[in-house]
Parts: structure tokens; C-alpha cells; sequence
């Protein structure tokens, strides 16, 4: 329970952040640039040692935002460079990740051939 | 006598609408942000606990609390709830990762007058690609500079 309760405030505060960047600077911030973003920032702040912590807090919180597609990007590859050297550089990312891109993948095309455009 | 905003010098006029233009509702937006946002991670931890207790180990119960979360963002996107949803919740739907397949499956619905190839194979991809495309290139840096100075 607490630590549904601790994904739900993390978790609420990266979205509060994207939505502060939104408002308040004077840059045109699209949705594209809020993801492109987090997943960059998340990778690298997963990379100097900053984000697994998170993660191990706050569970969902740290993973289900975009920061946590990030962090496993940046995880699987360093995790793949150990087991195959420069080789899991390049497929390290991917592999661990592949479940969600997949997913994401097959159930949007899904979808947007069982569904039709509103209005 | 009626007021006439033409006479005014623009930097006056410029001056004056701010300081009649309602102020931006930011703290309502950061609120709705929060609590949504907020809502769905813990959602997500609920999904997690789940699959834990039905005895996935814990990376495999991630992946598919995730693979879940896509599913719902791309079905509720499908219906139209998601960018209802999106209207007052703003970036507590874009940053949680059924944001991620909100944009898909929003893009390809889009664009899907043209056809299944260029129209929802193509467009599909407008947001998420990008975010595949940096998103890859910092893991494969970071995979890079991890071997170089391991």
C-alpha cells in the first residue's frame, strides 16, 4: 500500500515537472519534445547511477514514466557490454526493451485498424 | 463612448493586454498533471504487484505492467477517451507510457485516410519515432562509453 502510494506522488511529480516546463518557459514544448526528453534524460541520468536508486524507491513511479523507458534503454545496454562486450552496445538497449516497443507497436497499429477517426 | 484600442500605440496596447489577460491557470495544470500522472504510475503499481504475485520474476513483471499500460493507452486512445482525458490532464498523459501509445495510435488514426502503408505504417511513427530514434542513439552512447571506460 505504501508503495502504491509512493508511485503515485514520484510518479505525479515527473508529470508535474513536464507540465511546469510546459507552462512556464517560453519555448513551444509539443508533446513529441516532452517524451523525446524524458526518455534522453531518464537514459542518462540511469547511466551516471542517479536513476536506479529512484527506481528501487519508488518502483512504478520511476518505470511507468517515460524517464523509466530510459532507464532501461541505458540498464540493458550497460548490462549487455558486460555479457558481450561492444556488441551489447548496440543490441543491449533494444533487448530490453524490445517487450514494450513491441507491444506498443502491435496494439497501436491494432487499434487504429479497429478504430476510426472521430468526427 | 466606446474604447478605441486602434488609437493606442502598440507597445502600450501590448502592455495593457497583459496586464488584463487572466493569468494562466499553472497551478490548476500542474494539479490535474500530478494527480493523473500520479494515478496511472500507481495504477502500474498495482499491475506490478500483480504479476509478481502470479510469479513472473521482477524484470518480466515490469515489462509486462508495461506492455499492459501500452495496451490501455492504445485501446482508451482508440475510443477516444484518452484525449478527453488528455484535455484537462495535459502532461499527466503524455509523460506516463500510455502516453507513448496514446501518440501511435493517435497519429495513425490521424493519417489513416491514406491508406494502410503511407497513412497508419508511416504516420504512426511522427511522435514515437523520434522518441525511438534519441532514445536508442543515448542507449547505444551509453553501451559505447560504458565499454571504452569499464
Amino acid at each position: 500500500m505504501e508503495k502504491i502510494l509512493l508511485a503515485f506522488v514520484i510518479g505525479g511529480l515527473l508529470c508535474l515537472l513536464a507540465q511546469l516546463l510546459i507552462d512556464l518557459t517560453p519555448f513551444t514544448i509539443t508533446p513529441g519534445h516532452i517524451l523525446v526528453g524524458y526518455v534522453t534524460v531518464g537514459a542518462l541520468l540511469s547511466a551516471v547511477g542517479i536513476y536506479g536508486p529512484l527506481v528501487q524507491w519508488a518502483g512504478a513511479g520511476a518505470t511507468v514514466p517515460l524517464s523509466g523507458f530510459g532507464h532501461a534503454l541505458a540498464q540493458g545496454a550497460i548490462r549487455s557490454v558486460e555479457q558481450r562486450g561492444l556488441l551489447g552496445a548496440f543490441g543491449g538497449g533494444i533487448e530490453a526493451t524490445s517487450i514494450g516497443v513491441a507491444a506498443a507497436v502491435i496494439f497501436g497499429y491494432a487499434m487504429a485498424v479497429i478504430f476510426n477517426p472521430k468526427g | 463612448m466606446p474604447f478605441n484600442f486602434e488609437k493606442l500605440a502598440p507597445p502600450v496596447f501590448d502592455q495593457m493586454v497583459k496586464e488584463v489577460k487572466p493569468k494562466p491557470t499553472v497551478l490548476k495544470n500542474a494539479v490535474l498533471a500530478f494527480v493523473v500522472g500520479g494515478l496511472i504510475c500507481a495504477l502500474g503499481q498495482i499491475m506490478f504487484f500483480s504479476y509478481l504475485s502470479m510469479g513472473l520474476p521482477e524484470q518480466d513483471a515490469t515489462s509486462a505492467t508495461a506492455g499492459t499500460l501500452v495496451f490501455l493507452g492504445a485501446l482508451l486512445t482508440g475510443l477516444g477517451w484518452y484525449d478527453t482525458l488528455g484535455k484537462f490532464a495535459g502532461a499527466g498523459s503524455i509523460v506516463p507510457i500510455t502516453g507513448f501509445s496514446n501518440s501511435i495510435v493517435a497519429s495513425a488514426l490521424e493519417f489513416k485516410r491514406e491508406g494502410y502503408i503511407f497513412g497508419v505504417g508511416a504516420k504512426m511513427f511522427i511522435i514515437a519515432g523520434p522518441v525511438l530514434v534519441y532514445g536508442f542513439m543515448t542507449s547505444a552512447l551509453i553501451g559505447l562509453t560504458y565499454y571504452l571506460v569499464r
